[in-house]
């Protein structure tokens, strides 16, 4: 037996055991503690598996069925082993956050445990899938645990249930695609493993059709613009550990199908699909950032800028096509490579993030920054995780974030460098979307974090915060670490993901940074601190031989302006700290207000109230989702009367449906 | 190679610390000469400097640990920037070159650290300021990384140094209409990215119109002498880029003294001839409207964006 198939047996036996446990055990605490140690211990079975597969070793698990084909083929290959690393890797965090998080009410409850253990499984056997049946079980396995995850709190408001029908709508939706894609691809190859499908060498309109109806499908699973609807309600209803497995393990896979069909499956694709998957991860990008911006619903803030990271992820992969199209296979690698880097970049800083957020929520029950604030010093583990995952989320250096950011803006402006006119059209659109993402992306995240853990408590629960169980603190540290480590060294990350594709031309350079010797550019973000160090030693021993000899000085009134501390609500919160931004893009976003002034009943010059109200939609929800549901709507209700409950209608109808096969039978 | 860029790196951080408060000094005076002042004389922001390290900072109750590092932040950051931007001499570190990103991110750095100064305040001023200074950053951002991208076309590469050693190698460059476009939008967000008019009014009084100001407006002592000085420098380090993008000669290519003299004293008169231009472009200007600001912005890219595709499709 080798390494991997063991690996894979253990992941399957440890959540298995989970799941019995989960039933098995009376109380609430013995199952999180337990379930949640199982369902860390399979994830981290997970990682060393995938490590090993990203390394070149091979094993094979099949699994016997009783239905043809026979058997499922689990055996991941390296580009499926990076995949599992970075899904077990969030599993194993989300599971040891869990233990804390989920162990009192509706999400500690069996039917929790059960499929969170059963959701980490089906995740985590998606990329180790080499044939068909495997992956679409695997995929559906995930789609259904999630679904019951996402309605876990559904006692809670109806919001939930809303969240988890458009959820269980959209990914069975996603779920039809896949499958009609995948059918047509084993159809023209006759064969229903990977391996034969990627070495059929399809092209043409088959081809084709294959892309559009896997791109939707992995698309909508991955939360790309318009198909994105389900993404801000599901991720801001479900449970916090949810939130982040989904965020930051499941929408990477869908990342993982667009790779699988643009790397392996149908590696020759022609400019065209290059140039749809650039527009549409830029669309998201932009969308996804604008609503992020705005958003005062923390969870529903993540939510779309995870939205925004997947739009760049496929933006890279789009632009990685269009450049191999146009024979420039070098810098096509870099821009795969970029993808890649941004994936495992996400996915480190949003389950952070999530988890940070979840913190709050737990602490606070508040998930709304207008009434946070001030959480810094009374939660000072959850603001520290907070702000490294923001300071990745914001493409800021030392971290993974800029590290990924980095390399996508290097291949794109080295790509344009190709003789086509298409190509030097498309990469600077997308340079400028990219540079417009980061910058609202910095607003966004220096708002998520200023206005939640700085300032002072907007309301009294936020004023009573404490700091969350040990677990919770342990993942959200974990995750921060890694999100530090893979910026200050990207060397090692960079390499492995590159010989993951086959992309030869990256190697290390000085102390773990990251040379592209192709785009002749090197990021070494060690020797960057070093300077940095050696640049800022100076100012903070002048600093600190200042406060020897000028203490400070504390007073309660420092500099208020005639006066200012006196009610937290004068300031500014995250709705009026976005507002100068709303009004700039008012026609992107659409936001309805409604201002009521009362007067007093002396003089309409005395104003008595002033009532502000502000809602903010989502454009594509209103405009494209709403119509096709009261269209559907319509036709149920008109639908209706054909079935009035008449046993001679029915019997009409009978007699008619046969007379109609007779007939046609008879032609 | 690396021990000269380490002395070119030394000397400009040396020379830009030294020179940023002179250039304000005289920004300042020009400003005031030419509005019938007397004007407090080039040296005063030095004196500035030295009366608000010399006193013990006040700060509220409540305030966090951001008080104090963001300041540092923020003059870290600018000091950063003046050593690897290519100002007095264009040779890059190595393992560190002066990548545009990599420049671009650090300036950011420390605009985020004075973004969530403001907010920790805790004031609606200082909220108020931070909010407008980010949403400017933001807009400013696109431009930046297009506008350099236009000028890196030609070189083939975005590092800065290896810019303007082929301006300096080929003035023909300079000239050229794309680079020119390019470096008018940079221009632009220059002025905005250091908070100077028509962006905003760095010697405001008036709360409401504040951006910059807003924010620092609870920092006192050394804190408050960090930021002034972070941000002067970061203005220096701009400005003096632009002197170099715009008349790369007098930049030294090597780390040999005579040549660093000539670097260094070109770079002041570039520095002066810069900043004096500018102030006098001042005194005829008012601050534009909010949310104009956008407009300008949106022009300013445009013109960047025309400049990238022009450079491709003309060549």
């Amino acid at each position: 037996m080798s390494a991997v198939q063991a690996g894979l047996l253990a992941q399957a036996g440890l959540s298995g055991a989970a799941v019995v446990l989960a039933l098995v055990l009376g109380t609430a605490r013995a199952r999180a503690t337990a379930c949640g140690t199982l369902c860390a211990l399979s994830a981290g079975f997970g990682v060393l598996t995938g490590a090993l597969a990203v390394s070149g070793r091979t094993g094979a698990v099949l699994v016997s069925m009783a239905l043809p084909p026979g058997h499922l083929v689990l055996a991941p290959d390296r580009l499926g082993g990076v995949f599992v690393v970075v899904v077990s890797a969030v599993m194993c965090l989300v599971s040891v956050y869990a233990i804390g998080y989920a162990r009192t009410g509706s999400t500690g409850s069996r039917t929790s445990w059960v499929a969170l253990a059963l959701f980490g499984l089906g995740m985590q056997m998606v990329p180790a899938a080499a044939d068909l049946v495997a992956f679409l079980f695997a995929w559906e396995l995930m789609a259904v645990a999630s679904t019951a995850l996402v309605l876990i709190d559904q006692a809670r408001s109806p919001a939930v249930r809303s969240a988890a029908l458009w959820y269980a709508a959209m990914t069975q939706l996603s779920f039809l695609l896949v499958v009609a894609g995948l059918s047509v691809l084993a159809a023209s190859t006759g064969s229903d493993t990977f391996a034969v499908m990627s070495a059929g060498h399809l092209s043409g309109a088959t081809a084709s059709v294959a892309f559009v109806l896997l791109g939707l499908g992995f698309g909508t699973k991955a939360g790309v613009v318009p198909m994105h609807v389900w993404l801000p309600r599901a991720h801001a209803e479900a449970p916090s550990h949810v939130s982040a497995a989904m965020s930051a393990a499941m929408v990477t896979l869908g990342v993982y199908g667009l790779v699988l069909v643009c790397v392996r499956l149908l590696p020759a694709g022609p400019s065209w699909w290059g140039v749809t998957l650039v527009a549409f991860g830029a669309l998201s990008a932009l969308y996804g950032i604008l609503q992020a911006s705005v958003a005062s619903d923390i969870k529903r803030l993540l939510a779309y800028s995870t939205t925004e990271n997947v739009g760049l992820m496929v933006l890279a992969l789009g632009s990685s096509v269009l450049l191999r199209a146009s024979h420039a296979p070098a810098v096509a690698g870099v821009a795969l490579v970029a993808c890649l880097l941004l994936v495992v970049s996400h996915a480190t800083f949003k389950v952070t993030l999530f988890l940070g957020a979840g913190s709050v929520l737990h602490a606070t029950g508040e998930r709304d920054l207008d009434r946070l604030g001030g959480l810094g010093p009374r939660m000072p583990v959850t603001a520290t995780g907070f702000a490294v995952g923001s300071l990745a989320a914001a493409a800021l250096p030392v971290s993974c974030g800029f590290v990924a950011e980095w390399t996508l803006l290097q291949a794109l402006i080295h790509g344009a460098r190709v003789q086509d006119r298409l190509v030097t059209v498309v990469m600077p659109l997308a340079v400028a979307v990219v540079a417009l993402t980061a910058g609202l992306a910095l607003l966004t995240f220096v708002k998520a974090f200023g206005i939640g853990f700085l300032a002072r408590p907007r309301s009294d629960t936020a004023a009573g915060a404490r700091e969350s169980p040990a677990p919770m603190r342990v993942a959200m540290l974990a995750g921060a670490a890694v999100v530090v480590v893979l910026g200050l060294v990207p060397g090692p990350l960079g390499v492995a993901l590159a010989r993951s594709v086959g992309v030869r031309s990256v190697t290390t350079v000085g102390l773990g940074g990251l040379d592209l010797p192709v785009v002749g550019a090197l990021l070494d973000p060690v020797a960057l601190c070093l300077v940095a160090g050696v640049v800022a030693l100076p100012v903070l021993v002048a600093s600190l031989a200042l406060a020897r000899r000028h203490p400070s000085r504390s007073t309660v009134l420092a500099w208020g302006n005639g006066g200012a501390r006196v009610s937290p609500r004068m300031q500014y919160t995250a709705t009026s700290y976005a507002e100068p931004l709303m009004r700039v893009f008012d026609d992107a976003l659409q936001p309805s207000r409604d201002v009521q002034v009362t007067h007093l009943a002396e003089s309409r010059y005395l104003v008595e109230r002033v009532e502000y109200r502000q809602h903010l939609g989502d454009v594509v929800e209103e405009r494209v989702y709403r119509p096709v549901i009261r269209l559907a709507g319509r036709v149920g209700m008109a639908a209706r009367h054909l079935q009035n409950g008449s046993i001679h209608r029915y019997l009409a109808y009978s007699f008619l449906a046969l007379i109609a096969v007779l007939v046609a039978a008879s032609l | 190679m690396s021990a000269a860029a380490a002395v070119v790196a030394l000397v400009q951080l040396v020379v830009v610390t030294a020179l940023a408060p002179l250039l304000v000094g005289l920004m300042r005076q020009v400003r005031a000469r030419s509005e019938g002042r007397v004007g407090a004389g080039l040296m005063q922001p030095w004196r500035d400097l030295r009366k608000l390290l010399a006193k013990d900072p006040v700060r509220a109750e409540g305030a966090s640990w951001i008080l104090v590092a963001a300041p540092v932040v923020l003059l870290a950051s600018s000091l950063i920037v003046a050593a690897l931007l290519p100002l007095v001499a264009a040779v890059p570190l190595p393992l560190v070159p002066n990548d545009l990103f990599v420049v671009v991110s650090l300036l950011l750095l420390g605009t985020v650290a004075v973004a969530l100064l403001g907010l920790d305040s805790g004031t609606a001023f200082g909220g108020m300021g931070s909010s407008r200074h980010m949403t400017v950053a933001a807009l400013v951002e696109p431009t930046v990384l297009v506008a350099v991208y236009a000028l890196s076309v030609p070189v083939g590469s975005s590092t800065l140094a290896l810019i303007v050693r082929a301006r300096l190698q080929a003035p023909s460059l300079i000239a050229a209409p794309v680079s020119l476009i390019a470096v008018i939008a940079l221009a632009i967000v220059v002025i905005a990215e250091t908070g100077r008019l028509p962006v905003d009014n760095p010697a405001t009084h008036l709360e409401l119109t504040m951006i910059h100001e807003a924010m620092v407006l609870e920092s006192s002592a050394r804190d408050l002498a960090w930021l002034e000085l972070g941000s002067w420098i970061r203005l220096a380090s701009l400005l003096g880029l632009m002197g170099n993008l715009l008349a790369p000669w007098g930049v030294s290519t090597g780390a040999a003294p005579l040549s660093l003299v000539v670097g260094v004293v070109t770079l002041t008169v570039k520095l002066a001839v810069l900043g004096a231009g500018l102030s006098l472009g001042e005194v005829f200007m008012a601050k534009l409207r909010l949310f104009r600001v956008p407009e300008l912005l949106a022009g300013s890219f445009v013109l960047a964006f025309l400049a990238v595709t022009a450079s491709y499709l003309l060549a």
